[in-house]
């Protein structure tokens, strides 16, 4: 079973505001707003601990949710972020200069 | 307050936001059409920050209403748009300006200078009318026809109005502040030149009550964002824009303010 691991974009900036995080991509200043289950995730995206690890650690355990559901979702979440081009999601953990 | 220097060029100095910025022309009535058009809000000369060179072209016939351009050449921003260009190095202070005669060309410069200054220091230009009551100031924001001059026009005699267009907001030691500015919406006329700490900020929404909702953080930064006067493409200091306007918005209440056109509005807004 391969891992997936994410990792903020470095063209953008992000702030936590409240319990939600807002994110400006600073090539094209879109801004998005994330609520806070999904800023858990965003916040730990380091780019070398794996998606399933984050889930487990990070929501499963703070929210006593299914794990496998709260994986599908987190797998959907950052496919959407990744389409939109502010996380960076690969199946090996990256060194710094790969985001 | 113009001057008249050796080589036979006359100047003034604008001073917005505690900015002063120098304007040196060899045409004496370019110069007189600025004193006008500026007055409350000229400075010193041996105080300016910022010295701009304006050479008088004959009309290109641009009419402002071209695409702008803002770029980076080293260390100079360029500016480019159909009825001026101009050059700005921020390390030497020193800019020239190419127009012809006429004011809405270096008001442009100078919105797109202070822009660019108050950006690096935190500040932004907002789309925002703003006014000072018992020695604070409040911003009310929005895109054109939201109520900017409606609320300005509204405003009862203990109010001081800073600018029914666009808002200055500046961040000192000791909070964010709100400064006059001469750039005018449909009120037609400059505002104060004075300053004051912001109290809240409100985005404006005309509606049949008038009623003041909290936002909250990620909204109000949202919307702050989607008011502030930016013009250049650089992602340094968009990305410092973007911290001002959650800094901005971590710090001040924000509101979506609902208001009939009616003078009722202002007992909110103390």
């Amino acid at each position: 079973m391969s891992e997936t691991y994410i990792k903020r974009h470095r063209d953008t900036a992000a702030r936590m505001l409240g319990d939600e995080t807002i994110i400006m991509s600073v090539k094209d200043s879109r801004v998005f707003t994330l609520n806070p289950t999904a800023s858990l995730i965003w916040e730990a995206a380091d780019g070398v601990t794996a998606l399933r690890e984050i889930v487990a650690r990070d929501l499963v355990a703070e929210f006593e949710i299914d794990t496998e559901a709260a994986y599908r979702d987190a797998l959907e979440l950052v496919g959407q972020l990744a389409q939109e081009g502010i996380l960076v999601v690969t199946d090996h953990p990256m060194p710094a200069e790969q985001s | 307050m113009s001057r008249v220097s050796e080589n036979g060029t006359y100047a003034t100095a604008v001073a917005i936001g505690g900015l002063p910025i120098g304007i040196s022309s060899a045409d004496p009535e370019f110069i007189t059409m600025l004193e006008g058009r500026y007055a409350g809000f000229l400075g010193a000369d041996g105080d300016v920050a910022i010295r701009l060179k304006v050479d008088i072209a004959p009309p290109s016939g641009g009419r402002g209403e071209e695409e702008l351009a803002v770029s980076r050449a080293g260390t100079r921003w360029l500016m480019n748009r159909g009825d001026f260009c101009a050059d700005w190095d921020p390390v030497s202070k020193q800019g020239w300006v190419r127009q012809s005669a006429y004011p809405y060309a270096i008001d442009s410069v100078m919105r797109i200078v202070h822009s660019l200054v108050l950006a690096e220091r935190g500040g932004f230009l907002l789309h925002a009318a703003s006014a000072i009551r018992g020695g604070r100031a409040f911003i009310f924001s929005g895109v054109s026809g939201a109520g900017k001059t409606t609320i300005s026009r509204l405003a009862p005699s203990d109010v001081t109005l800073l600018t029914d267009e666009i808002s200055y907001v500046r961040e000192m030691a000791d909070g964010y502040q709100a400064f006059g500015t001469p750039f005018a919406g449909e009120l037609g006329r400059a505002g104060k030149n004075l300053a004051a700490p912001i109290a809240a900020l409100y985005f404006l929404a005309k509606g049949s009550t008038d009623v003041a909702r909290p936002l909250k953080g990620s909204s109000a930064a949202r919307r702050l964002l989607r008011n502030i006067l930016f013009f250049a493409d650089d992602r340094a200091l968009v990305e410092k824009l973007f911290r001002s306007a959650c800094d901005f918005v971590s710090h001040l209440p924000v509101y979506e303010l609902t208001f009939r056109p009616g003078a009722e509005v202002w007992d909110l807004i103390r």
